[in-house]
């Protein structure tokens, strides 16, 4: 019976998971365009991929993107949990304010952020209101900088959720040893750096691993942001397949594409997945 | 750590520092809620407010022409329907996509964790990579299938859809809590003569509503918040809010109607941010549950 009641789940998911990836990856070296064909060619798909003005920018794009994304969500997080573990007041009602972003699309979030860092409407005319004449803000409408506010906008609905992570595993740090460090005259703050943080390393990896698999299939954000813009300024991986296997009739591209993508999820997840599995084997 | 600072002498230091803590824990508070604020403020003004007012001024009377303006006669596309439209086909997506994938979970982390057989904690682990797939890698060969099954462009494509790939999660979700349930439970019921099911429906599933409330938020926010998949798969009458919500921003023609934008905005977060503010401490057991694989 229990074979039988798992048999769909296991169906569905070699043929929708594993199949699918195959199917992916042999159209990646074929030269199917507006329909998939099956006519080989070899890795003539990935050599168009790494000549491709958009893709390099697609690819710059995340490494920017993610990198401070990663890393300011990180930063915030921790000092948000630390901050909050203080025995402060009315923490419950402040956590919950850091966090409700995560319970929002990243539609929506693209939608008011889109608003708020509008040159003519939003950040910029506030600031002129307020009486600095000279105050400029047109990050949203610059080539140059508009992959930073897809961090800004990031950041606002995801660094909450890593202050969550860290806060439970704050909470879950052996407050033996805590009172330990205390009793040896260690302060506050050496206690943190010494004994509490090293020991949420796991905590740490978890994070990293998220963080970093948000940022490569991050599509809405973009969509509902910038829309790719100005010209391709912004755009990411994710939309670079879409727009091309979708929009485009590039099926062959927008496949080699996709499996960038894999490779780089597999490249941060086989490690840590071999490094949990082996850290169990410890115990 | 609960009364390591008794007993000392509360300096002015350490009093300044209090309070800094408090003024830089408040600001940030601020800052998370500002945009929220701004859209709330934005839809209840008229365009001429936006127009001469700041993001920030409060609007002038209270106008809810913005709200009924997205809520039915709103452009989105060629469409003028407004967005209620969509927003019940996103319930209609939303609501048996759940009801599915999470009873599919139950039944597959039991399995997992207590009639395992040969090869079922193997395939567990394999399950567990369509968690962290990019589903790019999906999308083609998925349309493509939608397509020769005849549900393309349909709400029951998409709760197809979001049930194959929603199975890594509640699957993991249940085993995960399974695996904390003591295995004389099971073997025990066993001996007395009880079957498969049986042993579900009496003793696991009783046991099981903290883990099915957690897994049917997450699944929830999950799915109402997706947009690849319903940019992808879904046709003309069939997209879920998301999508919706984003035609109607990027609707160029006629004036820009920042209000109508906001308010749209709202609407299409309204389901989750109630569920977040309604049941919050098992939104943040769902996240933190899908963070920490076991």
């Amino acid at each position: 019976m229990p074979k039988i009641v798992m048999a769909p789940t296991v169906v569905v998911t070699l043929v929708c998971i594993y199949g699918y990836m195959i199917w992916t990856a042999i159209l990646s070296f074929t030269n199917s365009r507006m329909l998939p064909t099956y006519k080989f060619v070899g890795i003539d798909q990935y050599e168009r991929l790494f000549n491709n003005d958009r893709w390099i920018v697609a690819l710059t794009n995340l490494g920017v993107f993610g990198g401070l994304f990663i890393l300011i969500c990180l930063f915030l997080g921790v000092m948000l949990a630390i901050f909050l573990d203080q025995k402060i007041r009315a923490e419950g009602a402040i956590r919950t304010i850091y966090l409700y972003p995560m319970a929002i699309s990243f539609i929506v979030t693209g939608t008011a952020w889109k608003w708020l860092l509008n040159p003519t409407n939003g950040f910029e005319k506030l600031m002129i209101d307020l009486g600095f004449e000279n105050f400029k803000f047109d990050w949203l409408i610059n080539p140059d900088m508009v992959v930073y506010c897809l961090v800004i906008a990031a950041v606002w609905q995801a660094s909450g959720f890593v202050m969550a992570l860290f806060l439970a595993g704050l909470r879950g740090v052996d407050g033996d040893l805590i009172k330990a460090a205390h009793l040896d005259g260690a302060s506050t703050f050496t206690t943190y750096r010494r004994i509490i943080l090293p020991s949420l390393k796991p905590v740490f990896f978890s994070a990293l691993v998220i963080l970093s698999h948000i940022a490569i299939k991050s599509f809405d954000l973009v969509a509902a942001l910038t829309n790719g813009g100005p010209g391709y300024s912004s755009d990411l991986p994710a939309n670079f397949m879409y727009a091309h296997t979708f929009t485009r009739s590039q099926i062959g591209l927008g496949s080699a594409s996709a499996m960038v993508m894999l490779g780089c999820v597999l490249a941060i997840l086989v490690p840590y997945l071999y490094s949990e599995l082996r850290g169990k084997r410890h115990e | 750590m609960s009364n390591a600072s008794t007993g000392r002498q509360t300096t002015w230091i350490e009093k300044a520092l209090r309070f800094a803590l408090y003024a830089v824990l408040l600001i940030m508070a601020a800052v998370y809620l500002m945009p929220f604020l701004v859209m709330l403020l934005t839809s209840l003004k008229d365009v001429e407010e936006i127009r001469t007012g700041t993001l920030l001024s409060l609007p002038g009377s209270l106008d809810l022409s913005a709200w009924s303006k997205a809520w039915g006669s709103a452009c989105t596309g060629n469409n003028c329907a407004g967005i209620s439209p969509y927003f019940l086909n996103s319930f209609q997506i939303v609501l048996p996509a759940v009801a599915i994938s999470t009873l599919l979970g139950a039944i597959n982390g039991y399995v997992i964790s207590m009639w395992k057989f040969r090869g079922s904690d193997f395939f567990f682990a394999a399950l567990l990579v369509g968690c962290f797939i990019p589903f790019q890698v999906i999308l083609l060969p998925m349309a493509r299938t939608l397509g020769w099954l005849g549900i393309a462009n349909t709400t029951t494509g998409l709760v197809f859809v979001h049930v194959v790939y929603g199975v890594a999660f509640t699957t993991l979700f249940f085993r995960n809590f399974y695996q904390a349930i003591p295995g004389e439970l099971v073997k025990a019921a066993r001996l007395d003569g009880a079957g498969f099911f049986t042993i579900f429906y009496r003793i696991i599933l009783p046991l099981s509503v903290p883990i099915i409330v957690v897994t049917v938020i997450w699944q929830f926010t999950q799915i109402w918040n997706d947009f690849l998949f319903g940019v992808a798969f879904s046709g003309f009458d069939t997209q879920p809010v998301t999508v919706a919500l984003n035609n109607l921003v990027n609707t160029s023609f006629g004036g820009k109607e920042y209000n109508v934008d906001m308010a749209a905005a709202i609407i299409a977060a309204l389901p989750t941010l109630a569920v977040y503010v309604l049941a919050g401490k098992y939104f943040v057991r769902g996240l933190t549950a899908g963070a920490v694989k076991g």
